[in-house]
């Protein structure tokens, strides 16, 4: 079996200025990294440089200035691209995972009946329901639902999919439930039935080694802020076969090869999709986060992470009155969702703030999965490699606390 | 920790005064809060322009309850005209806990459901 390296928590939290603060008087503990993680130092100064040094418009300029932030720009399509096992023609820049799925419902839509339908899951973030449920309004197609089980896992021995099924599009890992989906086992279902394939992967590109090869994915779209980069950063990545024959959604600068009063044609793949002035130091600075999360290891990563959450799962199973939501064990990481019985998650997250701690409380952008979870809200600490043990027991405390409170 | 949460809006909270709704109301209004899905209905009878009987159904955080709660003891025979006229600073005074800016949506559901209900029953 192959070594993982071992992180030293202890040195990479150094990297993280933010991490040293106090918050209300105490150590910070950030228990919200599902929501947007926190940014190494590395990732700041890549931002900075870009304004101090080299800031200019990208493409066609013939400066020096524009020429080095039109090659860093090129060299972050590619540094995404390997990152994912992709090529760099394949990768496409976003604002985050919403806008990428809304450009794929839009383009993909055009070929769209009342007779198809769509295929999502009973556990998707309101960005990979809406944008689907919106298309299904506008061509009359079906939105089916990939129903979950009492675990939160997906029932895949009864799935809608069917031989009228144009797009299958379920989130990797679920922001709510943190269950790992079988990515690989649902694309073989949805190609079976060549339906194409998306994968949210939002919640697992930050803590998984993701190969598009590997989980045959057609299309995978993620977000640069939850995995060490800034945000208004998303990448859409889409095989370059699909992607060549898909209209581009927004039109205007640096997405055509030919304009004139009459009519215009596109640039190739991937600037056809990205009309206007991008976000340059975004780009480049989520390379930077790619190589900050490189250098680390992802495998390690995401051993910590799982390791971490699992401790995290036994110590609030010790409390009492406390529901969790999700597989108690296996196929699930970086996350846990639960609720203090008779105390309100706004006001669980008000005091645990009080204590340093932030985790977040609500709908979790989920409204469906939590009609499905017969509840209203939840609370979700969600845990990044810089976490430690010591931060979980601190929660676990404090949930007491706040239990005492409401006595 | 404690100090953030008062004795007595626990209290409001854990007994809601004029829970519940009221049959044949003047005015009824359902609200939701966006941050979290917390909803609240307001029920009231209204008498010569005044409140003469009010309940909330409010099920939430204790910031929204106690609320509601406190707010159906103060708001028995005022005006609907003064009622309009209320805005974050009478509810906050009226907590007279803390209240975050994010927790603001909260603190106001029950006041502006209600207030919601009154420019419908005027037709306004």
């Amino acid at each position: 079996m192959k070594q993982i390296k071992q992180l030293d928590i202890e040195k990479i939290r150094n990297d993280f200025p933010i991490l040293s603060q106090k918050v209300n008087g105490k150590n910070l503990i950030y228990l919200d990294n599902s929501a947007t993680s926190q940014k190494p130092q590395k990732v700041i100064d890549a931002i900075t440089e870009y304004y101090k040094s080299y800031n200019s418009n990208v493409h066609r300029a013939i400066h020096s200035l524009g020429e080095k932030a039109t090659l860093k720009f090129e060299e972050a399509h590619e540094k995404v691209a390997k990152f994912i096992n992709a090529e760099k023609e394949e990768i496409i820049f976003t604002r985050n995972t919403t806008e990428s799925l809304n450009l794929l419902a839009y383009s993909l839509g055009k070929n769209i009946t009342s007779k198809d339908n769509v295929v999502i899951t009973e556990m998707e973030h309101h960005s990979n329901i809406i944008p689907w449920q919106q298309l299904c309004k506008r061509t009359g197609a079906e939105l089916r639902y990939i129903k979950i089980d009492k675990e939160g896992k997906l029932d895949l021995k009864n799935t809608p999919i069917d031989n009228n099924t144009k797009i299958v599009s379920i989130a990797h890992v679920s922001n709510v439930l943190g269950t790992i989906n079988p990515v690989k086992e649902i694309a073989n279902i949805a190609h079976k039935n060549k339906a194409l394939f998306i994968v949210d992967g939002a919640q697992s590109v930050p803590h998984i080694k993701v190969d598009v090869k590997d989980i045959e994915v057609d299309f995978l779209a993620f977000s640069g802020h939850k995995m060490l980069g800034p945000t208004g950063i998303g990448v859409l990545y889409g095989k370059k076969e699909y992607l060549k024959k898909m209209n581009p959604v927004f039109f205007g600068g640096g997405m055509i090869s030919n304009v004139t009063k009459e009519d215009a044609q596109w640039a190739d793949i991937p600037n056809k999709f990205e009309a206007g002035t991008p976000n340059i130091e975004g780009a480049i600075a989520l390379a930077s986060a790619i190589e900050y999360l490189e250098n680390l290891g992802m495998d390690s990563i995401n051993s910590y992470v799982k390791d971490l959450t699992t401790y995290a799962m036994k110590k609030l199973l010790e409390l009492n009155n406390i529901t969790i939501y999700g597989p108690e064990n296996g196929d699930r990481t970086a996350l846990i969702s639960f609720n203090l019985i008779g105390i309100h998650p706004h006001d669980v997250a008000q005091l645990l703030d009080k204590e340093g701690i932030a985790v977040r409380a609500g709908h979790m952008c989920a409204k469906p999965l939590m009609q499905v979870m017969d509840t209203q809200s939840v609370c979700r600490a969600s845990f990044y490699f810089y976490n430690t043990k010591q931060e979980v027991d601190f929660l676990a405390d404090s949930l007491k606390k706040v239990q005492g409170v409401f006595k | 920790m404690i100090d953030l949460y008062q004795e007595e809006l626990l209290d409001h909270y854990k007994n809601p005064r004029n829970f519940g709704t009221l049959s044949n109301p003047d005015i009824e209004f359902s609200d939701t809060n966006p941050l979290c899905g917390d909803e609240v209905k307001v029920t009231a009878k209204i008498i010569n322009g005044k409140i003469q009987e009010i309940k909330f159904d409010s099920r939430g955080c204790a910031i929204s309850v106690a609320a509601a709660s406190k707010l159906s003891e103060l708001l028995k025979n005022k005006s609907l005209s003064e009622i309009k006229k209320m805005d974050n600073k009478e509810v906050l005074e009226l907590l007279g806990v803390p209240i975050s800016p994010m927790r603001l949506k909260c603190a106001l559901l029950s006041l502006r459901a209600l207030q919601k209900g009154i420019y419908q029953n005027l037709g306004e």
